[in-house]
């Protein structure tokens, strides 16, 4: 299926890594990524919070761009951040809820020959797989199943609530889609207290302290509950988790060392790249909890492709 | 709309017991009730404590989603008991069985009844959460721009149920954090005309190290809300009221990390993180950002180390704005009032008709006419310095 993506501005700036794990794991799934270069910044709820037309209309901006990518055969617009998907949610709920606001957004926008049209089908890549490929689909996909890999799912804020505006229903629930996604890998899901709490990043200038407060707390849940790594559909979560998890060690006095994957390098582990290729060498809190499964566990499956890439990347940044 | 027909059937609660008093651990107890599936958590919850342990302590008066006693926890999410159906609490529970806990973040009384003054109350307090009138009085009623009074009945719709303030991820890791229930009543005068010190209760809140920006943009507030107060968003009113209209330039970065952030996609279209990190400290040569690069520079030298962020990515960002995002940005902020869409107050275009109708007078009392209701923006910016 071919989708108007747009890959958002943490990933080609701080989290290079997700950015190219999706260009790898895309071809696998049948995806075709038709990028939307031109779109800019969602504002992350920050834009909003300065001026709600200013974010409506530079989003509703990036709509009508996906919306030309699906006049020539896009089927919807994909994104690969909670945070996008949130902000970009928010402001979808308000241009589609009221036409002349729409109207009013859609003069901004006319002098670049642009037009957002009501209803947009805007899915973050975790709800692509379950809701556009399928669990089915995905399971078979598997090359390398994640057995006896404990991942605690971690969804930041704006994938998941307000629920109405997330449309989180019966028929799609899409709070526990990470916890499928995992399933369907073949991993094990862990369970714990932070999976849908605030990584706490959007005050890390505001407050350091709480807000490495929040990361930690949550990172040392997880690893109370025993998992292995975390795994998350947000760039900006993945930053406060992540590279700042040696400050947070400081702040909650305990050593963390939790691995915390993009999804797209969870899915492309499982679908049988290797850890090189999803960029997992460039976290700043190495997986090594994920490599060592990698190597060991399922050592007969594509045993060979692993030794050599571990062996060059991963144990050669030591 | 819940199915009032159906019979009585069996609800198993799991309530959470604990007497600070009697020096005894938190337990669970579960007792099985029988009501009408349409039936409410709280009416359970009552016939648990009258048919097998009177002990049980709920606090509870009107029954009916206005008094706001009854705030608990239902299956992890905090509401009112009053306001939850049976047939819902069981479909989010995770065994079948409905697990009842007091509110967080306040301490327990007993049972399911927390601390309110010590926590809740004392917040609300800490907003002066009453009119400041004008001075002298005007000689007759005080006559104010219909807008200006609809957009602050959001935040008049609170009934201090304290389900904000239980389920507030911010005051988990910052107990002092003002709070979204607090803040939002500080809406409700900040945004009123009538109040004479609306700039000293903007500048306040700015300022307080636990403050307006102290709020994470969390969603949890919203979530639990039973009136639709949506607090958060009355939180980002007072930012947007600080710092656009009042330009308070407060000493936790909100106001610089708010401006850098604008700029920064101005410029660049995408973010330059790197940028936006020192100017929210208040550019690349204040005394805060050194201290906040210095104590990152082992993360930022691993990450560099790791090829995570290359010194091109990091230093000079390759993207630029196109031109017709810095047209959006200079047509949109030349206006010379901020267009404020509140859902809240306008509800939603009709979905039958499929006519572009919008239905703006959707709230009480309103609809005289069609037009969408700007948000008052930035009414009375009298202290705008």
């Amino acid at each position: 299926m071919k989708v108007a993506y747009w890959p958002g501005c943490v990933s080609r700036g701080f989290t290079p890594e997700l950015h190219g794990s999706v260009a790898a794991v895309a071809p696998l799934l049948g995806i075709e990524l038709v990028e939307l270069d031109r779109a800019c910044c969602t504002g992350a709820g920050v834009l909003a919070e300065h001026s709600q037309e200013l974010a409506d209309t530079l989003n509703g901006r990036t709509f009508a761009l996906a919306q030309k990518e699906m006049a020539n055969g896009a089927e919807l617009m994909m994104n690969i951040c909670s945070t996008c998907q949130g902000a970009q949610s928010e402001s979808q709920e308000r241009l589609d809820a009221n036409a002349e606001y729409r109207a009013h957004v859609n003069e901004t926008l006319a002098p670049e020959g642009l037009t957002y049209e009501k209803g947009i089908s805007n899915k973050n890549f975790l709800w692509l797989l379950v809701e556009e490929i399928g669990l089915e689909k995905l399971s078979s996909l598997v090359e390398r199943p994640l057995t006896d890999l404990k991942v605690g799912p971690f969804y930041g804020c704006y994938i998941v609530r307000p629920a109405d505006r997330i449309q989180i229903t019966d028929e799609r629930p899409r709070d526990t889609y990470l916890a499928l996604v995992i399933e369907a890998l073949g991993g094990t899901v862990i369970e714990y207290a932070g999976s849908h709490k605030c990584c706490g990043f959007p005050i890390i200038t505001m407050n350091t302290d709480a807000s490495l407060k929040q990361a930690g707390m949550h990172l040392g849940d997880a690893a109370d509950a025993d998992a292995d790594c975390l795994v998350t559909p947000c760039p900006l979560c993945h930053l406060n988790l992540d590279l700042q998890q040696p400050l947070a060690e400081k702040v909650v006095g305990r050593p963390l060392e939790m691995p915390v994957l993009h999804l797209p390098q969870l899915v492309g582990l499982a679908l049988g790249l290797s850890p090189k290729e999803l960029g997992l060498a460039r976290h700043v809190v190495k997986p090594t909890s994920v490599i060592d499964w990698t190597t060991t566990v399922v050592a007969g499956v594509g045993a060979q492709d692993e030794e050599t890439v571990t062996g060059s990347s991963v144990a050669g940044e030591k | 709309m819940a199915d009032t027909r159906k019979p009585a059937q069996d609800f198993t609660l799991r309530i959470r017991r604990y007497d600070p008093e009697s020096g005894e651990a938190p337990y669970w107890d579960e007792h099985t009730i029988n009501l009408e599936p349409h039936r409410s958590v709280l009416e359970g919850i009552l016939q648990a404590r009258g048919r097998f342990d009177g002990s049980i302590g709920i606090r509870c008066s009107c029954k009916a989603a206005i008094c706001g006693s009854c705030g608990v926890r239902v299956n992890g999410q905090a509401g009112l008991a009053c306001h939850t159906h049976l047939d819902a609490a069981l479909k989010s529970s995770r065994d079948g069985v409905i697990e009842v806990e007091p509110m967080g973040n306040m301490p327990i009384i007993k049972d399911l009844v927390v601390d309110m003054d010590a926590v809740h109350w004392k917040k609300i307090r800490r907003v002066t959460p009453w009119l400041l009138a004008q001075d002298p009085l005007p000689e007759r009623e005080h006559i104010v721009p219909r807008e200006a009074m609809v957009d602050v009945t959001q935040s008049m719709a609170c009934i201090q149920c304290g389900a904000c303030v239980s389920d507030c991820l911010s005051m988990e890791v910052d107990p002092l954090f003002v709070g979204p229930a607090a803040l939002a009543k500080a809406y409700r005068f900040v945004g009123d005309p009538r109040d004479s010190q609306q700039f000293e209760r903007l500048k306040d809140l700015a300022e307080d190290p636990h403050g307006m920006y102290d709020c994470t943009h969390c969603f949890k507030c919203i979530e639990a809300c039973p009136k639709g107060v949506a607090p958060m968003n009355q939180i980002m009113r007072l930012r947007r009221r600080a710092g656009g209209d009042h330009h308070i330039e407060d000493r936790n970065n909100g106001f610089n990390h708010e401006h850098a952030f604008v700029k920064n996609i101005r410029r660049n279209g995408l973010l330059h993180e790197n940028d936006l990190l020192t100017d929210s400290f208040g550019g690349k040569a204040s005394p805060k950002a050194a201290m906040f690069l210095a104590k990152s520079l082992p993360v930022i030298t691993r990450a560099l180390l790791r090829r995570k962020a290359t010194l091109k990515v990091a230093l000079g960002h390759p993207h630029k704005a196109p031109k017709d995002v810095k047209r959006i940005f200079d047509v949109v902020e030349g206006r010379p009032e901020r267009y404020d869409l509140n859902l809240y107050i306008t509800g939603y275009d009709e979905e039958q008709s499929g006519a572009e109708e919008p239905n703006v007078g959707a709230i009480a009392g309103g609809g005289e006419d069609g037009q969408a209701i700007p948000s008052a923006p930035g009414a009375s910016p009298k202290g705008a310095s």
